[in-house]
């Protein structure tokens, strides 16, 4: 099974691999969130969403269903 | 005679760029709507170097030029059409010292326009705490472009950009990036059919809805030479097109940047921890709350006395002044407490804007935004939404125009419409009067009396009636609904003081030119329907009361037969028989056709509806105490129990709850969604609740 972002556990890091392509809303890839970048999970709120990430140093807060549709691999 | 420079100022949001142009403008500038639309158009003076002057535009923040929203929409349109007066002699992009690599992304495309392009890198002081150093010459060389390293907090750098910008001649026009490699055929093939025309320009049209000069999206799709794409292989090319300007972004940055880790320290983290904590992140969001709460009421109560005396003493300056006669009543009656009406509500709205604009100036506004967003999602909003529903405790107006900033259409659209349900100002005082009558003042517990409490549950009923409304609308409102939402979380920062105060002086401006023309029109329109009678019992009123009084005359002084004669003519006016007419509706509600006549005018603004009592019942003076005593002693005609008794007090209350009494939110949220039809079906949905919930609580406490 592939992972996602939705995954990742507080303070964890890891590099994005792939999406799906026509879920994700432009704006995020414009904020760096592209294959090969790092992303760090910094905190969550209650159910763990949405969730507050650092990718490729911007810090932003995103819902689980769109972390859901970013495949990441843990480093 | 010197040429005038237009400048346009762009940026990601977050970046100072409303610093950077209020560094260059100073008070000199001018803010309004572009036409046709509410997205607010920012404008100011800049004086160079040797007289020449440059025009200023501050256009909304955008992360690139691919549009998400009306706001973003406006930067492309300027930045595409030559023949718009704001088209840009040399754009001026603003970036964070700390986000330089995602702003680099608007630069890159902007500079492939062919306007030559100046890159500010703000917040320069942060670079050494940050660990932060750059090679500038050869960023400059890279990107192509002059580099200013400004501080727009400790004012550094501004000379130097005036120098740039009056020199933009010199600067090169160069794309840095060549974005037709990601489709080599494709680009040829556009490029043959529209020789004349910028690669860059043709592929924005096609991607986006806008127009340039005489070429839109079908001129393009018609052109025989040229097969245009599907939606989705479109997107596909704009995320290579993404791709393609990090790959280079990050080439160019690792040849001119270093970042120190080691050295860097940051509040950033530490506050997070604390201010987005799953406990003590609401307690903190709370606290902050109540306090700004406390604050708006208890600063701006000395203000508002003195108004509310300012404009009485200048009535009854000007009566004694002018002689009397229709005019002077129409200034002193009408125009000038009309005028009173509205500038009351200054001091509160400049408060909130205030509180406001410090919480978003300083980044905590987002971290809000993070913390209610699972919450209000539950309900059809979004965590964006939290912010005019605030905001709209003191008035909705400001608050529909701060649903601006939520992407999601269905959820903003739900956001504007069930704000006016929360308790703002205008309902206070009415709110307050009723329940001196209805409720008794005794303690219920310990500390809680029946009235306070009472007027706590009229809040919550606000709140509870908005969260309902909303969860009603998104099951009913069947609109595409893409959950769009991403939000910057920007680093804290010190609040800049010239910022807020430019802040509150625009936008208390805006309250007063929009909401004050209204409330003067309506106050006119009151007096002269409460000054004028159709027949001769309104212009003989004199003679018929002195003789119906005439047995107790003596036992009357002068000031009671005036006061008897005033409440007459009040009866016999055009608004006495709007009441009258209105009556066998409000009936079942409990009320008499004087409340029927304070109903009427207060459907312009609520607030109206204990001065228009106070008229009614012929008291002089506004003073509370003394309406309250006229209110308490008016009798119901039919049952000859007092008129004002519980169940007439909840009936009202339920009903100013509920109901969309507020000419200026009527005509805010009309602007805000392009027409007629939502205002209406807010105006009749929340009425039609105002009435059923009264007729209900009238006929089952009675």
């Amino acid at each position: 099974m592939k992972t996602t972002l939705a995954e990742l556990k507080r303070g964890q890091s890891a590099v994005i691999t792939m999406f799906e392509t026509d879920e994700i809303p432009l704006k995020l890839l414009e904020m760096g969130c592209l294959p090969g970048n790092e992303v760090t999970l910094l905190q969550v709120a209650p159910f763990s969403c949405p969730m507050y990430l650092n990718i490729n140093g911007s810090h932003l807060a995103i819902r689980k269903e769109v972390a859901k549709q970013i495949e990441i691999e843990l480093i | 005679m010197a040429k005038h420079i237009n400048v346009s100022l762009i940026g990601n949001p977050n970046t100072g760029k409303t610093s950077v142009f209020n560094l260059l403008t100073g008070l000199n500038q001018q803010v309004g709507n572009y036409p046709g639309i509410t997205v607010e158009r920012k404008a100011g003076v800049c004086k160079l170097p040797r007289g020449v002057k440059a025009h200023i535009l501050d256009l909304p923040g955008t992360y690139s030029l691919n549009a998400s929203s009306l706001d973003e929409n406006v930067v492309i349109e300027v930045l595409l059409n030559k023949k718009d007066k704001d088209y840009p002699d040399v754009a001026v992009v603003v970036s964070d010292v700390e986000n330089l690599k995602r702003n680099l992304l608007l630069f890159t495309q902007i500079k492939d326009l062919d306007i030559p392009a100046i890159l500010v890198i703000n917040m320069a002081d942060r670079m050494k705490r940050k660990g932060i150093s750059l090679d500038i010459p050869a960023l400059e060389k890279a990107l192509k472009t002059k580099v200013v390293l400004m501080s727009a907090r400790k004012k550094q750098g501004v000379d130097e950009l005036k120098q740039l910008i009056a020199a933009y001649k010199k600067l090169s026009v160069e794309p840095c990036v060549n974005a037709s490699v990601i489709d080599k055929e494709y680009f040829e093939g556009l490029q043959r059919a529209f020789p004349n025309q910028s690669l860059y320009k043709l592929w924005l049209v096609i991607t986006q809805d806008v127009n340039f000069a005489n070429i839109n999206r079908n001129t393009i799709a018609d052109a025989s030479e040229f097969h245009t794409k599907k939606k989705s292989d479109l997107k596909r090319l704009q995320q290579k097109e993404t791709i393609k300007r990090y790959q280079f972004i990050n080439e160019t940055l690792k040849q001119t940047q270093t970042i120190d880790v080691a050295s860097a320290t940051g509040v950033r983290a530490k506050l997070d921890q604390l201010l987005v904590h799953k406990v003590w992140g609401y307690l903190i969001f709370f606290a902050i709350l109540l306090f700004i709460f406390q604050a708006i009421y208890d600063w701006s109560s000395y203000p508002m006395d003195l108004i509310d005396e300012g404009f009485a003493w200048l009535s009854e300056t000007i009566k004694a002044q002018l002689p009397s006669g229709g005019l002077t009543s129409l200034i002193t009656e009408g125009i000038i407490p009309g005028l009173g009406g509205i500038v009351i509500f200054i001091p509160q709205i400049a408060f909130l804007f205030f509180f406001i604009s410090i919480l978003e100036e300083s980044g905590y506004m987002s971290r809000v935004v993070f913390l209610m967003d699972r919450l209000m999602r539950r309900f059809g909003l979004s965590g964006k939404s939290i912010v005019p529903l605030i905001s709209g405790t003191a008035c909705a107006i400001p608050a529909v125009m701060a649903t601006r900033n939520i992407e999601n259409w269905k959820e903003r659209l739900i956001t504007i419409l069930v704000v006016p349900f929360t308790t703002c100002s205008a309902r206070l005082p009415v709110y307050l009067i009723i329940i001196s009558l209805v409720i008794p003042n005794e303690r219920v517990a310990w500390i809680f009396g029946y009235q306070s409490l009472s007027l706590m549950l009229l809040y919550l009923l606000g709140f509870v009636t908005a969260l309902g409304s909303s969860w009603l609308l998104s099951k009913f409102l069947k609109m595409p609904n893409k959950s769009f939402f991403v939000v910057e979380m920007p680093n804290y920062k010190w609040p800049l003081f010239k910022n807020v105060a430019i802040n509150v002086i625009e936008k208390t401006k805006a309250f007063i030119a929009g909401a004050g023309k209204i409330i003067l029109a309506i106050s006119i329109v009151l007096w002269v329907l409460a000054s004028y009678g159709p027949n001769e019992k309104f212009s003989k009123a004199e003679v018929i009361v002195t003789s119906q009084l005439k047995e107790s005359l003596e036992k009357n002084s002068k000031e009671n037969l005036e006061q008897a004669i005033a409440s007459h003519k009040l009866e016999h006016s055009y608004i006495g028989y709007m009441g009258k007419a209105i009556e066998p509706l409000v009936a079942p509600l409990g009320y008499d056709w004087k409340i029927g006549i304070a109903l009427i005018s207060s459907f312009a603004a609520r607030e109206v509806f204990v001065g228009t009592l106070a008229a009614i019942y012929s008291v002089g003076s506004e003073e509370e105490e003394t309406i309250k005593n006229r209110m308490a002693a008016e009798i119901n005609p039919v049952s000859g129990a007092p008129l004002f008794n519980l169940a007439t007090g909840v009936s009202l209350l339920l009903f100013y709850a509920f109901a969309m009494q507020c000419m200026s939110t009527i005509a805010i949220v009309k602007k805000e969604t392009n027409g007629w039809r939502w205002p209406l079906i807010q105006l009749f949905f929340m009425s039609g609740l105002a009435y059923v919930t009264a007729l209900i609580a009238y006929q089952l406490l009675k």
